[in-house]
């Protein structure tokens, strides 16, 4: 039962990246690419889980934190960028 | 029906029910029709979909393996805290912008009543007075320094 559940759950999530990929390549706007790049480390965030999870290891977590963390600050940066011109003031 | 198959259909659930939200969410910013609306579903639906794939791990380690593991808890937390940041900061960005958006989407103006909108007046605090005329706190200054 778990492995059909993993099946399902990483078909779910890339499909839910290659959509991602999808709105990076047509965005009209810068805006919308950087959402589409937030979605996506989230969603690799949780591809990298169910991968720990299928190969029964603790090793991947550490990356998952990692990640989370430039990810968000990867966003932060690029917003202040295209708000004020500048990253740190 | 003994405990290990109530935890592996729990942690079951939990992971598909990951996955569904994740792509839900997904599926929202490929839809959608302006940036603004697009906003929506990475802000929501992909976190709700991450803390269940999050929980579903750590269930799984901590009950299934028995092994105690409570770094998800660390990403769940942060990805919680974080996830209405970054989305604030896109609007401000998309507002910043001036990206086209579509009208129609706002939803009837309210409808003000008269205490609302101050029909009845209530009375202002008292101004303080003025003080005198220049010329004269000119010369009581100038005299109070003795020339």
């Amino acid at each position: 039962m778990l492995s059909i559940a993993l099946w399902i759950s990483l078909t779910f999530i890339v499909l839910a990246l290659a959509m991602n990929v999808f709105r990076l390549a047509i965005g009209p706007d810068i805006p919308d690419r950087l959402l589409a790049v937030d979605t996506m480390y989230v969603n690799a965030i949780a591809l990298i889980v169910i991968i720990g999870l299928w190969l029964n290891t603790k090793t991947y977590f550490e990356a998952a934190i990692l990640i989370a963390m430039l990810g968000f600050i990867s966003t932060m940066a690029i917003c202040r960028y295209l708000l004020r011109g500048d990253i740190i003031e | 029906m003994n405990l290990s198959f109530m935890i592996e259909a729990l942690i079951s659930v939990l992971l598909v029910l990951g996955g569904f939200f994740a792509f839900t969410g997904s599926l929202g910013m490929l839809m959608f029709k302006d940036f603004f609306m697009r906003l929506h579903g990475p802000t929501k639906g992909t976190t709700l979909g991450i803390g269940c794939v999050l929980i579903a791990s750590m269930v799984y380690f901590t009950l299934y393996q028995q092994e105690p593991h409570f770094q998800e808890l660390l990403i769940t937390l942060f990805l919680f805290i974080t996830a209405p940041v970054t989305g604030h900061i896109l609007a401000k960005t998309g507002l910043h912008m001036h990206l086209k958006y579509i009208t129609g989407t706002q939803g009837l103006q309210p409808e003000l009543k008269d205490e609302d909108v101050g029909q009845s007046r209530v009375a202002r605090p008292a101004r303080p007075k003025r003080p005198g005329d220049i010329k004269a706190r000119r010369k009581q200054l100038l005299k109070s320094r003795g020339r």
